[in-house]
C-alpha cells in the first residue's frame, strides 16, 4: 500500500532469506512436509491471519467478534474444510509481522488487506484480487467536484513519503494539471487539516477515505471523487510450495464470484438446488466431481454460499450499502456489470 | 450614680482589621498585591475556569448518553450494563454535530476492553481468578491483617498454577482450552504486568548478585546480559520475539504468541531490575556481610538473611518504579498484534464502522487514561505507606 510496507516486505522476505537458508532450498524440502489441508483439518480449525483493525476488512463487532470483507473469506474456507464456518482461529496480524507469521507456519492463510505485488509474488502465492482498491480524493461537497480533473489549481493534503504523494504528482502531471501538496506524516493529521480548510482535497486509499470520513465532523458534506488513479489490488495469500492448498484458496474466491454471477444467494441456496440450469448443476455439486478433484465435498459451494453468501452479499453486508461505510461496487462489480470481478468458470 | 468609682474596663481586644486576616487577608497578600499580581490572578482563574469548563461540557453536557436522544442516561440501561452491555446503544448517534463524549460507546465495549475477545460464556473463569488475585493481595498487602506467610505462599506459588488452569483451561480442573488469541483487554495488561514483575523479580536478584560476585564466569554473564537487554529498547525485544523467534524454530513448530511476549517483558525488566537491586545492595554497609562472615553464616543465609532483606528495603521506590513504568509498557506488545486495554481501546475506536464519529477516539483515549492513572496512583500510594512503615526505625 505505502512504501513502508512494501519495504518492511522486502525486509521480511531479505530476513526470511538469510534465516532460512534461501526459499529455494525451504521449497525444494515443501513437498515431504504435510499438506496443508491435512494439517489443518487434523487441527480442527484453520488459523486465518486476519489485520489489526481495518474497518470493513477486519473489526470487531459489538460482542468482540471479527467481522469484515477479509475475515468472511477465512469463514467461507472454513465452511468448505469443516461444514462450519465458526472453526476459524483468527490471528491478528500487523503490517509487519504478517509475512513471518505465514511463512513460519503460524497462519494457513492472509486475508488482510495486502497488496498483490511481484516482490509479494516471490515466497508467496496470491489466491486472487478480492478488493481492487486505489487512490482516490475526497473534496468539500460545496465545491460542486465531479471528477479529478476539475482538481486544478487545488491544494491537496497527502502524507509523507508514501506513494500516494509519487501517485499524486505523476496523475497531475500526466494530465497537464497545476496543484499544491500539503504533506503530513499521519493520516490523523491530513484529515484534519482537510477539515479546517487547509486544503480542497485529501487523498488516500478509496476505501480508506470512506472510513477517514465517518470520523469528520459532517461526513454529509464531503464526497469522494469516483476515480482511482492507482493500483493496490487486495488479497488474501498464502505461502508457496503447496499447489493443493493454493488452489483451493484460489477457487474459494472463484466459487463466491461464480455463485453471484448466477445468482446464487444465502436465501435461495436451497430452491437452487433443484434448478434444472446445466451451469448451477455443476456449481453446487449435483453434476461432476468438481469438489473431489480440489480435495473437499462436492458440496462446497452450498457450504460456502449458506455461510457467508456471495461475493456480492459479502460486499453488500461488510462494505457496501448494507454497511457503515456504503463504498459502490466501483472495479469490484462483476465482469459483466462493467466491473473487473471476474471467475474462470467451473467445469 | 454621681461619685461612684468607676473601675476601668478593659475594652474589648480588636483584632487586625478584617481586610488583614482570614481568606480575604490571604487573597490580598498573595493574590491581590500588587496590579501585576491581580492581572495574573484574574488571567489564572479566567484560564481554570474556561479549561474546566471545556472539561466538563465535553464530559457531561455535551456528552452522548444511551436515554433518549442522548441527552441523559436511562436507568434500563444501566441494568443492561451488567446483563447484555453490547446490546446498549446510543440515544442518538456519536456522530451528531457538537457530540462531547460518546459514553454508550465505552459501555457497549465494555466487557471486551475488560477480557478481550474472552468467550462470554467462559468469562467468569477470569473473574475468579481476578477474585483470588484480590483476595490473595488484600491479605498480603494490608499491615493488620495475619497470615502473611501464607498469602505470600499462595500468591506466588498456589495461585500462579491456578491462575493458569483457569484462564487456558485444560490441567487438572478440565475447563475447556482458551487459546490466548481470545485474550485481551485489562485482563492480557495484568498478566504481562504481573507474570512481567514476578518472573523478573528473581531474575533480578541472581543477575544483581551475579554481578557482584568475584566468579568472573558468573560477572560476565551477568554484565553481558544486563548491558545487552538494557541497550535496547523494549519494542526490539517484542519485535524479535514476535517476528524473528518464528524463523529460528523448525517450521510447523510455534509458541504461543503471549509466550513469547511475556518471556520478552520478563528479560527486559529483569535487566532493569538487577541495576535497581544492586543499587541497593551497595548501599548495606560492608560491616553488615563481615558481620555475617563472623558468625560462619554460608553464603545463602548471609544474602537471605542479613543482605537482601536490608538491600530490598532500601530500593523500593526503585522497584515500584520500574512496575509503575512496566504497567504502561504493556502497552507496548501492541504492535506484536496483541491487543492490552490500550490495544483493544484503540481497535474498536478506529476500526468499528458502526461507531465511527469524530468523538469516538478521544472518549476511548480517556477511558484509557483513567485505568491507567488509577492502577498506577494506587500502586504508588501503597509503596509510600509500606515505605513509610519500613522506615520507622529510623525515624525514631
Amino acid at each position: 500500500m505505502m512504501p513502508f510496507l512494501k519495504m518492511t516486505a522486502a525486509g521480511a522476505l531479505a530476513l526470511m532469506a538469510v534465516t532460512c537458508g534461501g526459499l529455494e532450498q525451504a521449497l525444494a524440502q515443501a513437498p515431504a512436509q504435510p499438506k496443508t489441508i491435512d494439517a489443518i483439518k487434523a487441527r480442527g480449525t484453520l488459523n486465518c491471519g486476519v489485520g489489526t483493525g481495518t474497518p470493513g476488512f477486519s473489526n470487531p463487532d459489538d460482542k468482540g467478534v471479527w467481522t469484515g470483507f477479509d475475515v468472511d473469506y477465512c469463514r467461507a474456507v472454513a465452511a468448505v474444510l469443516f461444514n462450519d464456518p465458526s472453526k476459524v482461529t483468527y490471528k491478528p496480524t500487523s503490517a509487519k509481522d504478517r509475512f513471518p507469521a505465514l511463512q513460519s507456519g503460524e497462519v494457513d492463510l492472509l486475508s488482510r488487506t495486502t497488496t498483490w505485488t511481484l516482490s509479494r509474488d516471490v515466497g508467496f502465492v496470491f489466491a486472487g484480487v478480492m478488493y481492487y482498491d486505489g487512490q482516490g480524493f475526497i473534496v468539500k461537497k460545496s465545491l460542486g467536484l465531479k471528477s479529478v480533473k476539475e482538481l486544478k489549481g487545488a491544494t491537496i493534503c497527502v502524507q509523507t513519503g508514501t506513494t500516494t504523494e509519487l501517485n499524486l504528482a505523476d496523475y497531475f502531471r500526466t494530465n497537464n494539471l497545476d496543484y499544491k501538496s500539503v504533506v503530513f506524516e499521519k493520516p490523523d493529521e491530513s484529515v484534519s487539516a482537510y477539515e479546517s480548510g487547509r486544503c480542497d482535497a485529501y487523498t488516500t486509499d478509496q476505501s480508506g477515505l470512506f472510513s477517514q470520513r465517518l470520523k469528520m465532523k459532517t461526513p454529509d458534506d464531503n464526497v469522494i471523487l469516483p476515480e482511482i488513479i492507482s493500483k493496490e489490488p487486495l488479497g488474501p495469500l498464502v505461502r508457496q510450495g503447496d499447489f493443493q492448498w493454493f488452489t483451493l484458496t484460489k477457487w474459494v474466491y472463484y466459487a463466491l464470484i461464480n455463485a453471484e454471477e448466477l445468482g446464487i444467494t444465502q436465501k435461495n441456496v436451497d430452491e437452487m438446488l433443484n434448478s434444472a440450469n446445466p451451469e448451477i448443476k455443476r456449481v453446487l455439486g449435483k453434476d461432476g466431481d468438481f469438489g473431489k478433484s480440489l480435495g473437499v465435498d462436492n458440496d462446497w459451494i452450498v457450504r460456502i454460499v449458506k455461510a457467508v453468501g456471495n461475493y456480492g452479499e459479502i460486499y453488500e453486508r461488510t462494505l457496501g450499502e448494507g454497511s457503515a461505510l456504503k463504498i459502490p461496487r466501483g472495479h469490484n462489480r462483476l465482469w459483466s456489470k462493467g466491473g473487473l470481478q471476474y471467475a474462470p468458470p467451473i467445469r | 450614680m454621681a461619685g461612684a468609682m468607676t473601675t476601668p474596663v478593659a475594652r474589648p481586644e480588636i483584632g487586625p482589621p478584617r481586610s488583614s486576616v482570614g481568606v480575604i487577608g490571604w487573597a490580598r497578600a498573595n493574590l491581590f498585591s500588587s496590579v501585576t499580581n491581580t492581572v495574573l490572578t484574574f488571567l489564572g482563574l479566567w484560564l481554570t475556569f474556561k479549561i474546566l469548563w471545556g472539561v466538563i461540557d465535553w464530559a457531561f453536557v455535551t456528552a452522548m448518553w444511551n436515554g433518549p436522544d442522548g441527552r441523559y442516561i436511562s436507568g434500563f440501561h444501566i441494568w443492561q450494563l451488567f446483563t447484555e452491555p453490547w446490546a446498549i446503544r446510543s440515544g442518538a448517534p456519536c456522530r451528531a454535530e457538537g457530540t462531547g463524549a460518546c459514553w454508550p460507546f465505552i459501555a457497549n465495549k465494555f466487557p471486551q476492553f475488560i477480557y478481550g475477545r474472552y468467550p462470554v460464556d467462559q468469562r467468569w473463569r477470569v473473574d475468579v481468578a481476578l477474585v483470588l488475585l484480590v483476595v490473595g493481595l488484600v491479605v498480603l498487602m494490608v499491615p493488620r491483617i495475619p497470615g502473611k506467610v501464607w498469602s505470600a505462599a499462595f500468591l506466588f506459588l498456589v495461585f500462579p498454577v491456578i491462575a493458569f488452569w483457569l484462564l487456558s483451561g485444560g490441567g487438572l480442573l478440565g475447563l475447556p482450552v482458551v487459546k490466548t488469541e481470545v485474550w485481551g483487554g485489562l485482563l492480557v495488561t495484568l498478566v504481562v504486568a504481573l507474570v512481567g514483575l514476578t518472573g523478573a523479580f528473581p531474575v533480578g536478584v541472581l543477575l544483581a548478585l551475579g554481578r557482584r560476585s568475584k566468579m568472573p564466569l558468573f560477572r560476565w554473564a551477568s554484565v553481558g546480559f544486563i548491558e545487552l537487554v538494557r541497550g535496547v529498547p523494549l519494542i526490539t525485544i517484542l519485535f524479535m520475539s514476535s517476528v524473528m523467534l518464528p524463523l529460528f524454530l523448525p517450521s510447523g513448530v510455534t509458541l504461543d504468541k503471549l509466550l513469547r511476549a511475556l518471556i520478552g517483558v520478563m528479560m527486559f525488566q529483569g535487566a532493569y531490575m538487577a541495576e535497581t537491586i544492586r543499587g541497593g545492595l551497595q548501599a548495606v554497609p560492608r560491616g553488615q556481610s563481615e558481620a555475617a562472615d563472623a558468625l560462619g553464616l554460608s553464603y545463602p543465609q548471609k544474602i537471605g538473611l542479613i543482605v537482601l532483606p536490608q538491600a530490598l528495603k532500601l530500593v523500593i521506590p526503585g522497584i515500584v518504579n520500574s512496575f509503575v513504568g512496566l504497567f504502561k509498557d504493556t502497552s507496548l506488545v501492541l504492535i506484536i498484534s496483541l491487543f492490552d486495554l490500550l490495544g483493544i481501546v484503540q481497535l474498536n475506536a478506529n476500526a468499528d464502522p458502526a461507531w465511527s464519529s469524530p468523538t469516538t477516539n478521544m472518549t476511548g483515549y480517556v477511558f484509557a487514561a483513567s485505568v491507567f492513572w488509577i492502577c498506577c496512583y494506587g500502586i504508588s500510594r501503597y509503596s509510600q505507606m509500606i515505605e513509610r512503615r519500613l522506615a520507622a526505625g529510623e525515624t525514631r
